[in-house]
């Protein structure tokens, strides 16, 4: 079972992620922008960071990557994609994903432990938890306030994509949206990092590792 | 050489924090009655030659899948004449 994370120009948590799939029980793959080539791989993890300097916005450069194509693709096939962070903006400028990131309401960078729900536990990444498990897990960004139209997002909840929600808006999310998903359930974007928050002695928590192990169980299963 | 002016806006609807930066100076420097500000983009794109048609679309399609987000943002393009732009 290969997780492959990969690394753009300006990433910042691809060796932390590639760490929580080796923590996991994974074997941690390192990816590369400019290599289209997924090295048979089983899973992708978009990591958090500030990919191509967030230049024109965030994710937009990063999105026509030669490694996305080819991701785009798998991910259509069925292959099970995170993004984290940065992750979640390359997912939704390569509208793998409906919405956008813009910059949080408050102008700030956040960095805090955020408390999260759980509310859709089916998907390749979260199996793991339980129904409506709250978790706190690490939350930093600048530009993670989540945009759609709200014919987008009554789509999203009536259809249980709503992944992850925020117990306590700490950026100006709509309806407190932390992570969705696609309609297939194999490819999330969370804005909060769960892979750091996979050890005791550097999170606040161990409540990240579930991501991980979930993916694990999904690729066996499939 | 022509020069193909790309605009880009937030939409509307969607929350400008930077806007609402510069609108906070605006008033701690005592210039009155803003009553708000939206900050955007401009691409000032330098073409080898002249803009034809066929170009402009060239051009228009890099705008709807490189320079905008329309999830998020509107965009305006235009053409300027290298001349007129002197100044």
């Amino acid at each position: 079972m290969k997780i492959g994370v990969v690394t753009f120009p300006g990433s910042l948590d691809d060796a932390d992620a590639r760490r929580a799939a080796a923590v996991a029980g994974a074997e941690a793959v390192a990816l590369w922008h400019g290599d289209a080539d997924l090295h048979g791989v089983d899973a992708v993890v978009l990591p958090g960071g500030f990919s191509y300097g967030d230049y024109l916005r965030a994710g937009a450069i990063s999105r026509f990557a030669p490694v996305m194509e080819t991701i785009i693709t798998r991910a259509g096939q069925g292959m099970p994609v995170l993004g984290i962070c940065n992750g979640f903006q390359v997912l939704c400028e390569s509208h793998l994903l409906p919405g956008a990131l813009i910059k949080n309401h408050h102008r700030k960078f956040v960095c805090k432990d955020q408390a999260l729900r759980i509310e859709n536990n089916s998907t390749a990444w979260t199996s793991d938890y339980d129904a409506n498990h709250e978790i706190t897990i690490v939350l930093k960004n600048q530009d993670g306030s989540f945009v759609a139209d709200e014919a987008t997002l009554d789509r999203l909840e009536g259809e249980g994509r709503v992944v992850a929600r925020y117990l306590g808006n700490p950026n100006g999310s709509y309806r407190d949206i932390a992570g969705i998903s696609n309609e297939r359930g194999n490819v999330v974007g969370l804005m909060p990092h769960p892979e750091h928050a996979v050890e005791t002695l550097t999170g606040p928590t161990t409540d990240g590792l579930g991501f991980f192990t979930s993916v694990l169980k999904a690729v066996v299963a499939s | 050489m022509a020069r193909v002016v790309v605009d880009v806006m937030l939409k509307p609807e969607i929350l400008d924090p930077q806007g609402k930066a510069v609108h906070g100076a605006f008033g701690r420097l005592g210039f009155d009655g803003v009553a708000d500000v939206r900050q955007g983009k401009r691409f000032e794109i330098t073409l080898d030659g002249e803009a034809t048609d066929e170009r402009v679309a060239e051009i228009r399609k890099a705008a709807d899948t490189l320079l905008a987000n329309p999830v998020i943002e509107d965009y305006t393009l235009h053409v300027e004449n290298g001349q007129e732009d002197a100044q």
